[in-house]
């Protein structure tokens, strides 16, 4: 497949993770106190893959030339849209959705990258977010007639869908791969445990694992070299004769194309999409998922966005009697100033715990996760002279 | 005509307000050299300063007054404010009244420590690294600061009104000789406006007429030069750090009566805010100055009935359109000065 052994293997182990996700993802059974803490339920699984898409192709951008794009939810946004849309008219096979989301995606932010990489640095940066601010106001004001504005849009049942042949009464539609509905679940009850086999998430995982080895062959690619060295140094690139904007372009656009592809997946998961998706701080949080992870790497962004959107998940659900219940051994005193003193972290602090986490990976651990499991690998192994790893730890061009 | 001078005026008081936060930003940015994201955060803490002045001076405890009876006979309940203990109650209702100007005093010195905290706690590891790493540790900050606010101040608006005296509005056309009632403005506005223009030629006073003002500016032209003469630059860019949370957080204290503050105001704020400083330039004061009060007044123009009758939507976007236009046509923005983060 024409990958390095290493990146084989790496490759693999992603793989059998999302295959086996439904079980690594259950490790509590149900009814157990610890059952709230399991993530295998099919709508966080496709969040988390799909999310990881995003990150993967927001780091093919930031990681590898070092523009810090905080627009990317934009294109998302805009994928998600023509997603919808294809359900609507054409036919709520996912398919075409999603190939559509992903072009259409992919010539808005060719749009968008052309005038915004004139600039760079600060201002690229500015510019990308003024251009996401634009579509979220756009979108929730004077295109409603396509996007719906506040209410957004769903598939309805008196759509044309032309393909489709007409809905039998009573019967709404579904997104479906050629019949195959996207909200079947096979469950499997193994004693107290129960595992969830979603066809979506298998879709979407799929095509996570195609977006990831895309990712690596343009990490090892010629190509992949021009980017980092835009991001080391641009000026000596320009002195060679070279000019860096086509390539900064052409990863501009492959990253907004697999945002696109994020957002049609999104839409063929939960055939719904709003304006909100395209809000500033939705691109944040895919910075946020990448720095976590760890910019610049393979499996960073992977690892950040599951990571966050299962924090996200878990810790929103914990409450104060779930508290209670966790400290109720210690004595009186100690568990209610033991409560008083987390609960402003859980349920609806998440978002607290979330700055605070990203604050001190910024300041401590600029690799994120990746550089953290590195570190943590040589405290045990200390004979490996030097990290042969040379996309470890980077820092994004000004 | 008459609608051209409303148009303005209402743009004076949102563009007073951009004006100050990318007064602040720019400050920081040309003394410190940070990206500071955070700057939003500060805002809304000056507006919830405002918040928090008005619950301390309404804070009561409960009398049984005998001169008044509920429906049943009883002898009713009366919540009183401590205020009234101390000063009488025509005073204390004045005072209760008055409480967003008198926050200004308590603002002030909380926001410089807010600033000095910062700077001194966090950003200053920051200097040496690159500005994608400030922008995303402010960020970071950012959200831990409106956080923490809607964990004590729950995520509601909570309506703070100005004092009696400029509840009203302004009957601004008599006064040109225009028709009555054609051009009002609510008084308020006018005082943040005038507030605003205060500040803004104080800090500019500050940094041209005192000596302290003078070290501050040869530290931006040249902050190595400065250092070797023997000068503690780093101090002095500090306390410019805490100058710029006050300028910040005053802004936001004065605009609680026009919006009441709840926790994000900041970061809507943030995000036109980095886009005025963008369009003034990078790094110079008086370019974001008259870039917030453009900015502002475009805006408001841009949500007139006529314009939005030929574009719709124009309103929402056009502050991002012009500066998409200025920086492909102007770089370096409208003053900005060569060299100044130039890549």
């Amino acid at each position: 497949m024409g990958l390095n052994k290493k990146d084989f293997t790496l490759l693999i182990i992603v793989a059998i993770l999302c295959v086996f996700a439904p079980f690594i993802l259950n490790p509590f059974p149900e009814g157990s106190a610890m059952a709230q803490f399991n993530a295998g339920y099919p709508d966080l699984m496709q969040r988390l893959v799909i999310f990881g898409i995003f990150a993967i192709g927001f780091n093919i951008l930031f990681g590898l030339t070092g523009y810090l794009s905080f627009g990317h939810a934009a294109f998302l946004g805009v994928g998600s849209y023509a997603a919808i849309w294809m359900m609507k008219l054409l036919t709520m096979n996912v398919i075409p959705a999603i190939i559509i989301s992903v072009l259409v995606a992919g010539l808005f932010s060719l749009l968008v990258g052309w005038i915004s990489l004139r600039r760079s640095g600060i201002y690229f940066s500015i510019l990308t977010l003024a251009f996401a601010q634009m579509s979220y106001s756009l979108a929730y004001s004077v295109l409603t007639p396509i996007t719906g504005g506040e209410t957004g849009l769903q598939p309805k049942v008196n759509d044309p869908r032309i393909l489709d042949g007409a809905l039998a009464a009573g019967e709404t539609p579904r997104a479906n791969l050629f019949g195959l509905q996207m909200n079947q679940s096979y469950e499997m009850a193994v004693g107290n445990w129960v595992f969830t086999f979603n066809a979506g998430y298998y879709l979407a995982a799929i095509v996570m694992l195609i977006a990831f080895y895309i990712s690596i062959r343009i990490f090892r690619s010629p190509f992949g070299m021009m980017l980092r060295a835009v991001k080391s140094n641009q000026q000596r690139l320009n002195y060679t004769g070279l000019n860096a904007k086509p390539y900064t372009l052409a990863a501009f656009v492959i990253s907004g194309m697999y945002a696109g592809l994020a957002g049609g997946l999104l839409v063929a998961m939960d055939t719904q999409v709003g304006a909100e998706r395209m809000f500033w701080t939705a691109s944040g949080e895919v910075v946020l998922m990448t720095i976590l992870g760890g910019a610049g790497t393979l499996i960073g962004p992977v690892l950040g966005a599951g990571f966050i959107k299962y924090m996200e998940n878990i810790v929103s659900k914990i409450n104060k009697s779930i508290l209670e219940q966790w400290f109720a051994f210690m004595p009186d005193g100690i568990e209610d100033l033991l409560i008083t003193l987390v609960y402003p972290f859980i349920g609806k602090g998440w978002h607290l715990t979330l700055g605070i986490l990203f604050m001190l990976v910024v300041i401590f651990l600029p690799g994120g996760l990746v550089e953290g499991g590195q570190r943590v690998g040589r405290l045990f192994k200390r004979k490996k002279p030097a990290d042969d790893k040379p996309d470890g730890k980077t820092t994004p061009a000004e | 005509m008459d609608a051209i001078i409303l148009q303005i005026l209402n743009g004076l008081d949102k563009g007073s307000a951009y004006a100050l936060i990318a007064l602040g930003l720019t400050l920081i940015f040309g003394t410190l050299g940070v990206v500071n994201f955070a700057h939003g955060a500060l805002f809304m803490i000056g507006a919830f300063c405002a918040v928090t002045l008005s619950r301390i001076l309404t804070l009561s405890h409960t009398v049984i007054d005998e001169t008044q009876k509920d429906f049943l006979g009883n002898p009713l309940k009366v919540d009183v404010p401590y205020i009234y203990d101390i000063f009488g109650q025509a005073t204390g209702d004045a005072i209760i009244d008055w409480a967003v100007p008198i926050s200004i005093l308590f603002a002030i010195p909380v926001m410089v420590g807010i600033g000095f905290a910062m700077e001194r706690g966090l950003i200053k590891h920051f200097y040496k690294r690159p500005h994608a790493d400030q922008i995303l540790v402010t960020f970071g900050l950012a959200i831990v600061l409106q956080e923490i606010i809607k964990y004590f101040y729950g995520a509601n608006p909570i309506p703070t009104p100005a004092p009696d005296a400029f509840r009203g509005s302004f009957d601004f056309g008599a006064m040109l000789g225009f028709d009555p009632n054609t051009i009002i403005y609510p008084y308020w506005r006018l005082v943040y406006f005038a507030f605003a223009a205060v500040i803004i030629g104080a800090v500019f006073a500050f940094l041209q007429f005192t000596t302290f003002g003078m070290v501050v500016r040869a530290g931006m032209a040249d902050r190595e030069t400065v250092g070797l003469l023997g000068i503690n630059i780093d101090k002095r860019f500090t306390i410019m750090f805490g100058i710029a949370a006050a300028v910040a957080g005053l802004a936001g204290v004065m605009y609680t009566p026009i919006n009441s503050p709840n926790y994000h105001m900041g970061m809507d704020f943030l995000v036109l805010s980095f886009v005025v400083v963008v369009v003034g330039g990078m790094g110079s004061l008086s370019g974001a100055v008259l870039a917030g009060f453009l900015l502002g007044i475009l805006e408001s123009f841009a949500s007139m009935a006529i314009v939005l009758e030929t574009l719709p939507g124009i309103n929402q976007i056009i502050i991002y359109l012009v500066a998409i236009i200025i920086l492909l046509t102007r770089p370096r923005g409208l003053m900005g000065r060569k060299g100044v983060m130039e890549e």
